[in-house]
């Protein structure tokens, strides 16, 4: 595995990664801006837009039956939040050359394609096509209220709200609702304008082509973007949060069989060095995102309260998730048991065999990453939007130094910032 | 072990069919550095009705899927920890026709394969530990029965058929997994563990011949026929026509099945034809989902698709609308014009080439390679075949199926509308 990485053109930068691993090849293009309130749910439509037609592919007719032509080639519109960062554009995966019958160059169509769709869209130059608007207004409003469909995500969903209101990480990476109904055709356009002159691009690629031919291409297409007010990219600078008196507690009622608890725990200083990243990792393997975790072999295998009771930690915001779904009278016990098991880790029961055991899922994972065209385009990105450009295998190295002594240290510094509970209607409150 | 090579896909095959019956496929990757292993039966949610000891046994619903849970309990504790113990990250999953347990993994190959023949043949199950993971599995029940697409595809699937117990919840219900005890797994277990029943898929840079010695040594030598099953005769119509319930969603989510008789002999066509025709009725190039998005009647998330297990095949199509009785008389109509105008011929050109394309485009998946081939194995389908196949597969011969099989009759809707205030 060959990679290049380069500012092709100011504030343009190319990951290329050279592999013939995969039988497909993987091209996205992402704008990266700070989550907002206010840009939010019109950088998430941009993309939306953009992909429903274009000069040369007026209709969705006429750009399916192009990407079927490219032997079902799928190029598709997407929107990320990655820490604070909003990143918004196109996601494309194709096959490799070797595997189409006969002479063909995906490569080269795949990114006429993208720079067809970014550059040339349907529209009169002030405004995007009104009834194109119109829906995808409507199918994002939807994406927004649908959320409530799946009550672990919403759970988390609405946790993060209100635990960050007021942060950018506590925007959707949709933006907002009331904000997305204010929406017209023209000021979508004036968004759309200033993201091509202004936000900092980021483009990767993996595939079997060398990454000279690659920056050559895109080059050739992108060298019509507006240039000059185009800014270099910043990482955001996170700070963490000092620990404040009380913990803040949130819920809703709801007609479900099921209660979700989520809680957010926070760190009070940013993750800013290759040791803390792989401290907070290995924390977060020990306490609650393995099989082996402290949470999944008590809260579910010994006590039986859960089917799940799992953590996720964000490096580039400096906290922890929980979440867990569980029967409504269980909530006092399982609150209980999930921090009786942090406390565990703050008095550092922790067995030398559990810290090995979690380095090694953290390896394996960081293995895999290089060997899955998704995460590793995914890890890049993260790369990129944190301002770092270690590889998985620094990574690597960084958590086998990580000790008991850190990790006790972290788990000691982490504090419980907020609960949500998402309960039954007829279940008492908490 | 003998090699198969589809060069056209660029995948080479290892496989052996072992004394006991077992058949093991390896895929050689050797630019990889991590590993995945499949092991997995015969054996899913709706093979509750089953012949063994001379006799029918009726088990309860869910069985399945509480035996899966429990067979990582060992005499030397839990199977789970001993694969993470090499930072592999294992799983398991019960569907309605197979359970499969497996590992992604990077060190510790050939001991993380031995864990995984090793709990997987061996049972070891104590009433108490019956009784402790009721609980654990009440929860998730509980959770998915909150999950409305969960909900939508149990009730579609219940009122398409009548009697073939493909129609059951593979989790089963709080009440159903209440009647398992010890004894219920250990009978399941006996009935269709057995290496005849059974098959083990391996892909990474790894030794076939040494996956083979492994599964000799730790699996059992002669292990006999597995239980025989009954999976009734069903009627070719839907059961009910339409199934709805409120749950706490933002509009109305819904799924449209298809009931169509199975293809035992020809699998494999079936399916890709079946595909096919959904990719030129209602798929995301066809003049109908255009019409329908721009309609707003669908969104992105609209799916569509062909499945199969013994006994039984369908085509399902589905997702949010606002209006889905107007989308299920949309797609009435479509196919009635299909019918009688025929298919676009440079669309139907352009979907065989697109749907090989994403075939192909799975295959990057460990996972995908794996899990399919241990079905198709179970189905006797030759499914890396499936560039042949496609090219078989004329414009008469999807207008055909679709005048065939698309009838009224065999539809069932299933739809989950928003409940009171939520909405």
């Amino acid at each position: 595995m060959t990679m290049l990485e380069n500012e092709i053109l100011p504030g343009i930068v190319l990951r290329a990664v050279e592999t013939s691993k995969f039988k497909t090849s993987m091209l996205s293009i992402s704008f990266i801006e700070e989550l907002s309130k206010t840009h939010g749910a019109e950088n998430a439509l941009v993309p939306a837009l953009l992909n429903r037609g274009s000069k040369k592919y007026p209709d969705m007719i006429s750009r399916a039956a192009k990407l079927d032509d490219m032997y079902g080639a799928a190029v598709e519109p997407v929107v990320r939040k990655l820490g604070s960062s909003q990143c918004v554009g196109f996601l494309a995966s194709f096959l490799d050359d070797a595997y189409i019958p006969g002479e063909s160059n995906m490569l080269k169509e795949a990114i006429e394609f993208m720079g067809e769709l970014l550059l040339n869209p349907a529209g009169d130059g002030k405004s995007f096509l009104p009834q194109y608007v119109e829906s995808e207004k409507e199918n994002l409003l939807q994406k927004i209220r649908g959320k409530i469909n799946d009550k672990q995500q919403y759970a988390m969903h609405r946790l993060i709200s209100q635990m960050f209101s007021g942060e950018s990480y506590g925007v959707d990476k949709n933006g907002g609702e009331e904000e997305l109904l204010s929406v017209t055709g023209e000021s979508l356009w004036k968004r759309y304008e200033t993201l091509l002159e202004t936000a900092p691009m980021y483009i990767y690629y993996a595939g079997s082509a060398k990454g000279e031919t690659v920056e050559a291409l895109i080059k050739e297409v992108f060298s019509a973007l507006p240039q000059g007010k185009r800014k270099a990219f910043v990482p955001i600078e996170e700070t963490g949060m000092e620990k404040q008196e009380s913990v803040r507690y949130f819920e809703d009622a709801m007609d479900v069989g099921q209660g979700k608890l989520t809680m957010g725990f926070r760190l009070p200083y940013g993750c800013d060095s290759l040791e803390k990243i792989a401290t907070l990792r290995v924390f977060n393997t020990i306490y609650g995102s393995s099989t082996k975790a402290k949470l999944f072999l008590n809260v579910r295998e010994r006590l039986s309260l859960c089917y799940y009771a799992s953590t996720m930690a964000d490096r580039m915001k400096s906290v922890v998730l929980l979440s867990s779904g569980i029967a409504f009278e269980d909530y006092e016990r399982a609150k209980d048991e999930i921090l009786a098991q942090l406390d565990d880790c703050r008095k550092a029961v922790i067995a030398e065999e559990e810290l090995s055991g979690a380095k090694l899922v953290i390896k394996n994972q960081l293995c895999t990453t290089l060997d899955a065209q998704g995460r590793l385009e995914e890890y890049w990105l993260g790369q990129m939007v944190s301002g770092t450009k270690d590889t998985a295998e620094d990574l690597s190295q960084a958590v086998e130094k990580v000790t008991i002594e850190a990790v006790q240290k972290l788990a000691n510094d982490l504090w419980l910032d907020s609960i949500y509970f998402l309960r039954g209607k007829e279940s008492a409150g908490c | 072990m003998l090699e198969q090579n589809y060069s056209q896909i660029g995948e080479k095959v290892l496989h052996e069919k072992l004394e006991n019956g077992l058949m093991v496929y390896v895929f050689p990757k050797h630019e990889f550095s991590k590993n995945f292993a499949f092991f997995a039966t015969n054996y899913g949610g709706m093979d509750t009705k089953f012949f063994l000891d001379r006799k029918w046994q009726d088990s309860p619903m869910g069985v399945a899927h509480f035996l899966e849970h429990k067979m990582f309990d060992t005499k030397d504790g839990n199977a789970l920890q001993m694969l993470t113990a090499f930072g592999a990250s294992p799983n398991a999953f019960t569907g309605s026709a197979i359970t499969g347990y497996y590992f992604e993994g990077s060190v510790g190959f050939y001991e993380n394969l031995e864990t995984l023949l090793s709990f997987v043949s061996i049972p070891y199950f104590t009433q108490e530990s019956v009784d402790k993971e009721q609980g654990i599995i009440g929860q998730e029940i509980q959770m998915i029965e909150d999950n409305p697409n969960w909900q939508l595809y149990t009730q579609m699937m219940g009122g398409l058929y009548e009697t073939h117990p493909v129609r059951n919840s593979v989790a089963g219900t709080k009440e159903s997994i209440s009647h398992i005890t010890a004894e219920t797994l250990y009978l399941c277990h006996n009935a269709f563990y057995r290496p005849s029943n059974m098959v083990l898929c391996v892909a990474g840079d790894v030794d076939g011949e040494k996956v083979c010695e492994l599964a000799k040594k730790i699996l059992p030598k002669d292990a006999g026929a597995p239980a025989g099953r009954d999976y009734g005769t069903e009627s070719p119509k839907a059961f009910k026509s339409n199934v709805t319930q409120e749950m706490a969603v933002s509009r109305p989510l819904m799924q449209l099945g298809i009931k169509l008789i199975p293809d035992e002999k020809e699998g494999l066509r079936q399916k890709l034809l079946g595909e096919l025709l959904c990719e030129s009725w209602v798929g995301t190039s066809s003049p109908l989902y255009a019409r329908l998005y721009e309609d707003g009647l669908v969104d992105k998330g609209f799916y569509y698709g062909f499945e199969s297990y013994e006994g039984c095949a369908f085509l399902i199509m589905g997702g949010e609308s606002r209006d889905p009785e107007a989308v299920k008389k949309a797609i009435l109509a479509e196919a009635k014009r299909i019918d009688q105008e025929g298919l676009d011929e440079g669309l139907f050109l352009r979907l065989k080439k697109a749907s090989y394309g994403a075939e192909v485009r799975r295959l990057n998946s460990f996972e995908h390679l794996c899990v399919e081939q241990a079905r198709a194995y179970f189905a006797k389908e030759d499914i890396w075949n499936f560039p042949e196949v496609y090219e078989s597969i004329t414009k008469e011969d999807v207008e055909k199926a679709l005048g065939d099989w698309i009838k009224e009759e065999a539809m069932c809707l299933s739809v989950i509308a928003p409940k009171g205030a939520e909405a």
